[in-house]
């Protein structure tokens, strides 16, 4: 049996580098053959947009990515896992969240980052508000159903 | 007991607090029956709670359905769907 791997999940104010977090996953692993990167950033929607306010629930915004990251272990063979996720206000262009998948084979790593983001997008605590240029009352960010079907399309018989 | 309710986004705007202790009443049994009880609290209560179908909660830091039994809950949050990633 391979190493169990632990995956690094971070929930923090501050910005994260990519090409930093990519090296740290690499380092040392001779066997990684892919490694798939997703970042989301804050939309300016065009212009309209001054920032982002993104709120979260302390203590299960780091619990909840950590189960979604260990289901994503158990489901493809990967050598390393790192998840960061913003909160605070964020400008426009600035990063919000990052996966980074590493695997063997890309199959796995894209799959792997492709999961992570459809079940953080409507499972980890997390809730975001405009703040708007002209000063007006940005309001909450509604959910897309979009989104909650595609964390729907990863679920298999087995779980729940 | 005492239960811990926090409360998050537009939740916690409309109640007007993000969290508070609460001894809850006999019968008070589910998820359910909780957003009955609260909705009969007051005015932003009301307000948070009036379509009490779109509130997801957590108890003890793990989503939960409104079906789920509360006794021994340390704390239960209540907050709109997620918009996070």
């Amino acid at each position: 049996m391979p190493a169990v791997l632990v995956p690094t999940v971070r929930i923090q104010r501050q910005d994260f580098d990519v090409a930093a977090e990519i090296a740290a996953l690499t380092q040392g692993h001779a066997d990684i053959g892919a490694v798939v990167t997703f970042s989301g950033l804050c939309r300016d929607e065009q212009g309209a947009l001054s920032a982002l306010e993104l709120e979260h629930y302390p203590g299960m915004a780091e619990a909840e990515i950590g189960r979604i990251a260990i289901e994503a272990t158990e489901r493809w063979p990967l050598q390393g896992l790192t998840v960061i996720h913003r909160h605070g206000k964020i400008a426009p262009g600035a990063n919000i969240v990052l996966v980074v998948a590493a695997s063997a084979h890309r199959h796995a790593a894209f799959e792997a980052a492709n999961f992570l983001m459809d079940y953080l997008k409507s499972r980890a605590p997390f809730w975001k508000k405009e703040h708007r240029t002209d000063g007006s009352e940005g309001g909450w960010v509604d959910a897309k159903e979009t989104d909650a079907e595609a964390a729907r399309r990863w679920k298999q018989p087995s779980s729940e | 007991m005492t239960t811990r309710l926090i409360y998050f986004a537009w939740v916690r705007e409309r109640i007007g607090t993000s969290q508070e202790d609460v001894e809850l009443p006999a019968g008070i049994e589910t998820v359910a029956d909780l957003l009955r009880w609260l909705q009969s609290r007051g005015e932003g209560y009301q307000h948070a709670l009036q379509y009490p179908d779109v509130i997801r909660v957590a108890i003890n830091q793990e989503h939960v359905d409104h079906r789920e039994k509360i006794s021994g809950a340390r704390e239960i949050a209540l907050f709109p769907p997620m918009t996070g990633g």
